[in-house]
């Protein structure tokens, strides 16, 4: 046992009394070939393969309950593309959707908020998140934003319902409008400023993967809830908001290399395969029957809110699996260790 | 001040798990038999500060020989044995008190990252964030618990709890410069042994992490020991992700725009 004294100054004495030596007085004794390596030299390891403490997960998988975060991502999306379009909807004289759209935003803001509280180990502490701004935190940026669209997002619906202070009205509406699109986004950065392999690699793509799939889930919501013969842009903003989401996944699933994989297996892969499929089911329902039939309209705007929902499930989940297991997190580091070896080497 | 963990002379005793525990009154976390080699800890976590991990290997240490013959049946034999105390690492640049939305982790003026638990919220964003998987949250508490360099100790100019509690010195506390030059010898010293799989880890102040302020010298690769190889702070890559999302809201928002303006006015074109 040592007994050194620290103070702010420094230690002293703090200086092991003894040297432990590994290898005196084994047998074989001297040298073997009088090899020296070099620190950190690993001559004598074999090929890295890929090795892990008894399988054991090296990273914290996040704390976070799916159906709250995932559930966070989807809602925030809905409520943020749902601002522009309502902008939109009520610029050129559509004003059912737009009065629809207003109210989910707010109902879609308030239930992503309520999940954010809610899985908050100590909801009572949420106050916390304002005593500071820290630009280095995706959630402290997104918990100012939130301060500042939910309420723009309130006063656009309240006065749209009320049908006071109409200019006010159209203020909020605007002010929902610019906000939404980075609420929609923001909420990809919070996943991607982490550790967890699938969304740290992936912090370039899933930006556009989550404004693409909020633009689609926000357009479902508009042809569930106005009528046809307001809803043809709402088609349009359907199939650019899938076709971002889905091209965005696929070059994710590119260039992320091994840490994409947990979005192609498990229930992570389950997931994003199944929003694909009502994406693409949604898509065409309200492209081909949507401008006829309320009922086609409806159900092509269920899908796409469900596919919306499914895509924010498989990224949370991938991100989970890709934490969980030691490959995802030795390997990519391994490879990029010794693509800096070669690097330095020629 | 900070840690140098020198792994080769760890004996496994645990005296530094359980001198953490006792100190910092850092409740039970399950009792359990994993039957993974000896170490029924398993990992870091809230209520594991100090975890010392048992790995057994059919590998031979410097000139120390696997197979010898004690008369054992054939086949039996032939491994040896690696303990090392690991802790939160006290990073240069820590991941997990960048991402903390309350400021909750704060960097104390000895250089440590340290959790301030009255105002830490449970968001549980540091959990994911941190690339060696230390903090983590504690169940039905709510909040997240690591090492804390034995704050309360150092400040009155004690020793961390468990570096006093270590019989071979395998964990040694100071001054990090002190500390670096002692390891580089050692390092030194154990591959003139013939111990040439002895490196440092988390001592250069250039790697991911901006260096460490608990390192260690190992006998294997750092994954042997559930120890990333190549650790990055995550807010690296901050600006980045930052400037894709602006991207992409201006995209959602331009290309919504773009979607009224050519169906146009309702009545209209279209
Ligand atoms: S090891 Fe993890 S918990 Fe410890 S300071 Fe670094 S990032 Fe934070
Ligand atoms: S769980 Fe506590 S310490 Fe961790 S990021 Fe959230 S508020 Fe900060």
């Amino acid at each position: 046992m040592s007994s050194s004294e620290v103070g702010k100054e420094g230690v002293r004495g703090e200086r092991p009394g003894r040297e432990a030596q590994i290898g005196k007085g084994l047998r074989g004794r001297g040298r073997r070939g009088g090899r020296r390596g070099g620190r950190g030299e690993k001559a004598m390891v074999p090929e890295a393969e890929f090795t892990s403490y008894y399988g054991r997960p090296i990273l914290k998988p996040p704390v976070w309950k799916s159906f709250d975060v995932a559930g966070y991502f989807f809602l925030g999306g809905l409520a943020g593309a749902g601002s522009v379009l309502a902008a939109g909807a009520q610029l050129t004289g559509r004003p059912a959707a737009a009065r629809a759209l207003k109210i989910s935003s707010l109902a879609a803001i308030c239930g992503s908020t309520a999940a954010l509280v809610h899985d908050l180990g100590r909801p009572e502490r949420f106050y916390n998140m304002l005593r500071v701004m820290k630009p280095t935190s995706p959630m402290s940026v997104g918990s100012w934003l939130l301060a500042a669209y939910g309420p723009a997002a309130g006063a656009a619906a309240a006065l749209e319902v009320t049908g006071l202070f109409p200019r006010l009205g159209r203020a909020a509406t605007a002010g929902a409008a610019v906000l939404g699109p980075a609420v929609a986004a923001y909420t990809a950065v919070l996943a991607a400023d982490t550790a967890v392999p699938a969304w740290h690699e992936a912090h370039r793509e899933l930006p556009f993967v989550f404004v693409g799939s909020a633009a689609a889930a926000a357009a479902g919501m508009a042809l569930v809830a106005a009528p046809v013969r307001e809803n043809a842009p709402m088609r349009t903003a359907a199939v650019l908001g899938a076709g971002l989401e889905l091209a965005a996944a696929k070059v994710l699933e590119r260039r992320a290399g091994p840490a994409a994989e947990p979005y192609k297996r498990g229930r992570g892969g389950a997931y994003m395969r199944a929003g694909e499929i009502l994406s693409a089911a949604g898509t065409a329902g309200c492209v081909l029957l949507g401008g006829r039939s309320r009922a086609a309209a409806a159900l092509s705007g269920a899908a796409l809110l469900a596919s919306s929902a499914c895509t924010r499930f498989g990224v949370f989940h991938a991100g989970v699996q890709s934490a969980e297991d030691p490959k995802y997190t030795v390997v990519p580091q391994r490879e990029r260790l010794a693509g800096r070896d070669a690097a330095s080497a020629s | 001040m900070g840690f140098f963990t020198d792994t080769s002379v760890c004996i496994g005793c645990k005296a530094c798990e359980v001198a953490c525990k006792e100190w910092n009154a850092v409740p039970e976390d399950g009792l359990e038999f994993t039957g993974m080699s000896y170490d029924n800890t398993q990992g870091l976590g809230a209520d594991t500060w100090r975890h010392v991990a048992f790995i057994e290997q059919s590998k031979p240490i410097g000139q120390n020989e696997t197979g010898v013959d004690h008369g054992a049946p054939p086949g039996a034999g032939g491994m040896r044995w690696l303990m090392a105390s690991d802790v939160c690492k006290h990073c240069t640049h820590a991941a997990c008190l960048d991402v903390c939305p309350t400021g909750s982790l704060f960097r104390t003026e000895f250089g440590t990252v340290v959790v301030q638990q009255d105002i830490c919220n449970g968001c549980g964003y540091c959990v994911p964030a941190c690339p060696y998987g230390v903090i983590d949250q504690r169940k039905g508490d709510g909040r997240v618990w690591k090492c804390t360099l034995c704050y309360d100790r150092i400040g009155v100019g004690q020793e961390p709890a468990c570096a006093k509690a270590c019989p071979t010195d395998s964990i040694q506390f100071g001054p990090l410069d002190e500390l670096r030059e002692r390891a580089a010898l050692r390092v030194d010293q154990l591959h003139d042994l013939g111990v040439e799989d002895a490196r440092l880890y988390g001592h250069d102040p250039d790697d991911g992490v901006g260096g460490d302020g608990a390192f260690f010298l190992l006998l294997d690769e750092p994954e042997v020991y559930g120890l990333p190889p190549d650790p990055v702070v995550t807010t690296r890559d901050l600006p980045s992700m930052w400037r894709h999302a602006g991207v992409a809201a201006a995209t959602l928002l331009g290309g919504l725009a773009a979607v009224f303006a050519a169906h146009g006015r309702k009545g209209g074109a279209r």
